[in-house]
C-alpha cells in the first residue's frame, strides 16, 4: 500500500516535471524553426554580406539582402530610447520605493503597471496621429515619423519594465544599511545616492538590460512610427526601418519560401539572438550579484 | 569664577566657563555658521533631487492619462451600438467592428485555455516539487528567455510551425497556440506568486495529518492559491488581446466577409484592425473616427481586465 502510494507520487512528480519543461521545449522549437527557415538565405548571400551589406532591396532584380541599415536603425532606436527610459524609470523606482508617501505610491504604482499593459499598437497609433504632426511642426521636419518619435514611444514602453524590476532591487537592500547611514548623520538624499543606489545597482542594471531587450524587439511601435526608410540614420530626425518592422511589413508580400521569405526569417534569427544575449546577460548579473543580506556588500 | 580677570578676556567671553580665546571663539562661531550653511545646502539638495524624482514619477503617470484621455476624447463619439454590433461595410470605411471583437475574444480566451494548464503545472513543479539545483535553474532560464522573445519572432515561429509545418493554415487555432506560447511566462509567473502566498503552515498541517504530497497540493494548496492564479489568467488574456505582431502572420486577416465557423478559419482582430485602418486602409483620413473607436474599445478591454486583476490582487493580499 505504502509502496503503491510512493510510486504514484513519483509518477505525479514526473508529470509536473515534464509540464515544467514545456518552456524549454517551446524555446527549442522557436530556434529550430527560425533557423531552418532562415539559414537557406546564406546560400544566396554570405553571412558578412548579410549583416554588413548596406543595401536592402529585397524585391529588386537582382535583390540585395544587406541588413546593416535595419540593424543600425534597431540599435539607434534602442539606445536613444534607453537614454530616455533609464533616468525616467530608475528615478520613478527610487521615488516610489524610498521617497513617496504611501498615498502617492498607491496612486502612481497601479498607473505604471497599467502603462505596461497598454497594447503596443495603441501606442504606435498615438505616436502616429499625435506625436508625429507635433514633431513635424515643432522642428519643421519633412516627416514626424522618424527615429526620435519611435524612441520616445519605445521609452514609455520600457519604463514600466525598468521601473518595476528596479523597485524590487531597491526594496531588497537590507534595512540596516539605510539605518546605519542615517544614524551617521547623512540626509535621506545622501543615503539614497551613496548607499541605497550603489547597493541595488546590479538589480537596476538587470532592469535596464531587460528594458532594452523589450525595446529592441518591439514591433508595432517601430512599424507605425519609425518612418520605414531602409537607410543608415544620419540624424535623430531621419526616418528609419528597424529589424522588427521590416519583418512585419514585408512578410505578407514575400513569396512563400522564396529568398525574401528566408531573408526575413534570418532577420528574425538576428533579433532572437540579440534578445537571447540580452536576457542571458541580465540573468547572469542577477545571479552573480544576488544580494544576500548585508554581508555581500 | 574669579581666576581670570583680564579685561580683554572678560569683554569677549559670554559664557561662564570663560576660557575661550577670542580667536578661537571666532572660529567656533564661524564653524557653527558654516555647519548651518552646509546643513541648509544638504537639505536644499535633497529637496531639489526629490523634486526631480517626483517629476519623473508624475511624467510616467501622465503618459498613461494622456494616451487614455486622448483616445477617450476622440473615440467616444464613434462608439455606437451599430459600431459595436455590425460588420465593416464599404471596404471598411463605414460600419462596425463586431467581427474584430469576436476574433479578439476567440484568440485571447483560446490562448488562455491553452497556456493556463501548462503554466499552472510548471509553477507547481517549480514551487512545490523542485528544490534548488541545476534543473530548476535551467527551466527558469528557459522561462525568462521565453518571456524576452520579441512578439514578431513568435509570429515567425507560428507561421513556420503551426501554420505551415502542422498545416493549420492562417487560423484561430494557429493564432491561439502562438499567443498561448507567448503568454506562458506570464501565467507561470503569476501562478508561482499565488503558490508563494499560501502559508507553509497549510502544507505542514496537511502533511502532518498523513496526506501525501499530491493530496496536499491538490486539496490544500491549489484551492488556496486558485484565486491568485485566476488573476494571472486575466493578465494573460489581456496581454494576448492586445498583441498584434504575433497574430499578423498566424491568425488575423485584413477582412473576411463571414464569421469564423470553425477553429481553422481566419479571423479579424481589434489590434490588427487598428493597424490596417491606420496604415493601409482605403481612406486613412476619412476612417479616423473608426480608428479611434477601435483603439478605445481595445484599451477599454485591456485596461479594464488589468484593473480588475490589480484590484482583485490587492483584495487577496489584504486577506492573507
Amino acid at each position: 500500500m505504502i509502496q503503491k502510494r510512493h510510486t504514484r507520487e513519483k509518477v505525479i512528480r514526473l508529470f509536473f516535471f515534464l509540464a515544467a519543461s514545456i518552456s524549454i521545449l517551446v524555446l527549442t522549437l522557436i530556434s529550430l524553426f527560425l533557423f531552418s527557415e532562415g539559414l537557406p538565405i546564406f546560400s544566396e548571400v554570405s553571412v558578412s554580406g548579410f549583416l554588413f551589406g548596406t543595401e536592402w532591396y529585397p524585391t529588386a532584380y537582382p535583390p540585395d539582402f544587406g541588413i546593416f541599415p535595419l540593424l543600425a536603425a534597431s540599435l539607434a532606436v534602442t539606445v536613444l530610447s534607453a537614454l530616455i527610459s533609464i533616468p525616467l524609470g530608475v528615478m520613478t523606482a527610487l521615488y516610489l520605493a524610498e521617497i513617496a508617501s504611501s498615498r502617492f505610491r498607491q496612486i502612481v504604482k497601479p498607473i505604471v503597471e497599467l502603462l505596461a499593459a497598454l497594447p503596443s499598437v495603441v501606442i504606435g497609433f498615438f505616436g502616429m496621429v499625435i506625436v508625429a504632426p507635433f514633431l513635424q511642426d515643432a522642428f519643421n521636419l519633412p516627416t514626424g515619423l522618424n527615429l526620435f518619435n519611435a524612441s520616445l514611444m519605445l521609452a514609455f514602453m520600457s519604463v514600466p519594465t525598468i521601473c518595476s524590476i528596479s523597485e524590487d532591487a531597491i526594496f531588497s537592500v537590507p534595512r540596516e544599511l539605510k539605518e546605519a547611514s542615517l544614524a551617521l548623520g547623512a540626509t535621506h538624499w545622501e543615503t539614497i545616492a551613496r548607499v541605497i543606489f550603489p547597493a541595488s545597482l546590479s538589480g537596476i542594471s538587470t532592469a535596464v538590460i531587460l528594458g532594452m531587450s523589450r525595446a529592441i524587439g518591439e514591433t508595432m511601435v517601430v512599424l507605425m512610427v519609425a518612418g520605414g526608410a531602409a537607410l543608415v540614420p544620419g540624424s535623430i530626425f531621419d526616418p528609419v526601418r528597424p529589424m522588427p518592422s521590416s519583418i512585419a511589413a514585408e512578410m505578407a508580400e514575400a513569396p512563400f519560401r522564396g529568398d525574401h521569405y528566408h531573408a526575413l526569417f534570418a532577420i528574425g534569427m538576428v533579433l532572437f539572438l540579440f534578445t537571447l544575449a540580452f536576457n542571458l546577460i541580465a540573468d547572469h548579473m542577477a545571479q552573480k550579484h544576488k544580494q544576500v543580506g548585508a554581508a555581500t556588500l | 569664577m574669579g581666576f581670570s580677570k583680564s579685561p580683554r578676556e572678560s569683554s569677549s567671553v559670554k559664557n561662564p566657563a570663560g576660557h575661550v580665546e577670542p580667536q578661537a571663539q571666532r572660529t567656533l562661531s564661524s564653524m557653527r555658521q558654516g555647519r548651518r550653511t552646509t546643513f541648509f545646502m544638504r537639505h536644499l539638495f535633497q529637496k531639489g533631487f526629490f523634486g526631480i524624482f517626483r517629476m519623473a514619477a508624475v511624467i510616467n503617470g501622465a503618459a498613461l492619462l494622456v494616451v487614455v484621455g486622448f483616445l477617450l476624447y476622440n473615440g467616444v463619439g464613434a462608439i455606437t451600438w451599430t459600431f459595436l454590433s455590425q460588420a465593416p461595410m464599404d471596404s471598411m470605411t463605414r460600419g462596425g467592428i463586431f467581427p474584430c471583437i469576436i476574433g479578439t475574444f476567440l484568440l485571447s480566451f483560446g490562448a488562455m485555455f491553452i497556456a493556463f494548464p501548462w503554466g499552472v503545472a510548471s509553477a507547481i513543479y517549480l514551487h512545490e516539487y523542485a528544490g534548488p539545483g541545476r534543473t530548476v535553474r535551467i527551466i527558469r532560464l528557459g522561462i525568462n528567455n521565453l518571456a524576452g522573445v520579441p512578439s514578431v519572432v513568435f509570429g515567425l515561429f507560428g507561421l513556420a510551425f503551426f501554420v505551415t509545418w502542422m498545416g493549420m493554415g492562417v487560423s484561430v487555432l494557429a493564432g491561439a497556440l502562438t499567443l498561448g506560447a507567448l503568454i506562458l511566462p506570464v501565467i507561470i509567473g503569476t501562478s508561482e506568486e499565488a503558490l508563494r502566498s499560501v502559508p507553509s503552515t497549510y502544507r505542514e498541517a496537511s502533511l502532518a495529518l498523513g496526506a501525501t504530497k499530491w493530496q496536499t497540493i491538490s486539496r490544500v494548496v491549489l484551492p488556496a492559491a486558485f484565486p491568485g492564479m485566476l488573476t494571472g489568467s486575466i493578465l494573460g488574456i489581456s496581454r494576448a488581446a492586445g498583441e498584434t505582431a504575433a497574430i499578423m502572420f498566424t491568425a488575423a486577416v485584413f477582412f473576411t466577409p463571414h464569421m469564423p465557423s470553425s477553429i481553422l478559419d481566419p479571423v479579424m482582430a481589434l489590434p490588427y484592425h487598428i493597424y490596417v485602418l491606420a496604415t493601409a486602409g482605403t481612406d486613412i483620413e476619412k476612417t479616423r473616427p473608426l480608428q479611434y473607436g477601435t483603439a478605445l474599445v481595445l484599451i477599454a478591454l485591456v485596461l479594464g481586465m488589468n484593473l480588475i486583476a490589480i484590484l482583485y490582487r490587492a483584495r487577496l493580499q489584504k486577506k492573507h
